[in-house]
């Protein structure tokens, strides 16, 4: 096996956002990079099957996320309550000060489906395409959108985010909010 | 002809895009604070950048290769 430089270079810049991903994934900052570790062994054991020019990221992404299924399907089977491991895991690192400021959103994540904690996370904070995002998952993009929209409203509710919309879009509202991100 | 990309393509480097306007039955408010709040905590682990280990792998994999070379060799 060899490992021209840009290669390595392309891994290695996308260690950062599989760590991200990971970590939102399994709320457990150990299991996760022991996941980004297994992803880039695999990785460079198949490094001759990755297509020079094509999506890196996306490439590591979509091992990282079937690695995770694959593992988790596993757990799933001698563990019921998945969930609830989850929810333990979390409270098993007070160590990670900084990250306390996201308890809420973290709780709120666990208690999605795993098809919609993907997603959302990928499209709303990794910043993939529907169309990225659909690949990795190997879904459908309209599956990945009704699967983040679902997502969204489901985290909105779980963090008492008022935001159902009752009287329809207020077009006033929407033009102001809009300018304000983008200024 | 092919234009020499300024930056590496990867979708970290470019535009997000997440639409915030798009979730059905969210108000685009709530959407965005969704949003923000995931890109925020996403971004927390992000700027942690590459932990040793991680290069170490790397490191340790190219090198075995060159012994490994090296023995072909001789």
């Amino acid at each position: 096996m060899s490992l021209d430089d840009r290669t390595r270079d392309l891994i290695l810049k996308a260690v950062p956002n599989l760590r991200a991903f990971a970590i939102s994934l399994t709320g457990n900052v150990d299991r996760a990079d022991d996941l980004v570790q297994e992803t880039m062994l695999r990785a460079l054991a198949n490094i001759d099957s990755f297509q020079p020019g094509t999506n890196m990221p996306a490439w590591l992404f979509t091992i990282l996320r079937n690695l995770f299924r694959s593992e988790y399907r596993k757990r799933k089977r001698e563990v019921e309550d998945a969930t609830g491991m989850y929810a333990d895991s979390l409270k098993s690192q007070p160590e990670q000060g900084s990250r306390l400021e996201f308890e809420e959103l973290r709780v709120a994540l666990s208690k999605l489906p795993d098809d919609q904690r993907e997603a959302v996370i990928l499209v709303g904070a990794s910043g993939f395409s529907y169309e990225e995002a659909a690949a990795i998952c190997g879904c459908a993009v309209g599956t990945i959108k009704s699967r983040v929209n679902r997502a969204r409203n489901r985290l909105a509710e779980l963090m008492s985010i008022d935001g159902l919309e009752d009287f329809g879009p207020d077009r006033q509202t929407r033009a102001v909010l809009t300018t304000a991100r983008r200024a | 002809m092919a234009r020499k990309p300024e930056k590496p393509e990867g979708p970290m480097q470019r535009e997000r895009h997440s639409e915030p306007g798009e979730s059905a039955g969210l108000t685009r408010e709530a959407t965005v604070k969704i949003g923000q709040q995931l890109r925020a905590m996403y971004d927390e682990v992000v700027k942690e950048g590459v932990p040793d280990r991680f290069t170490e792998i790397l490191n340790r994999l190219d090198k075995g290769d060159s012994e490994k070379d090296r023995g072909h060799e001789s």
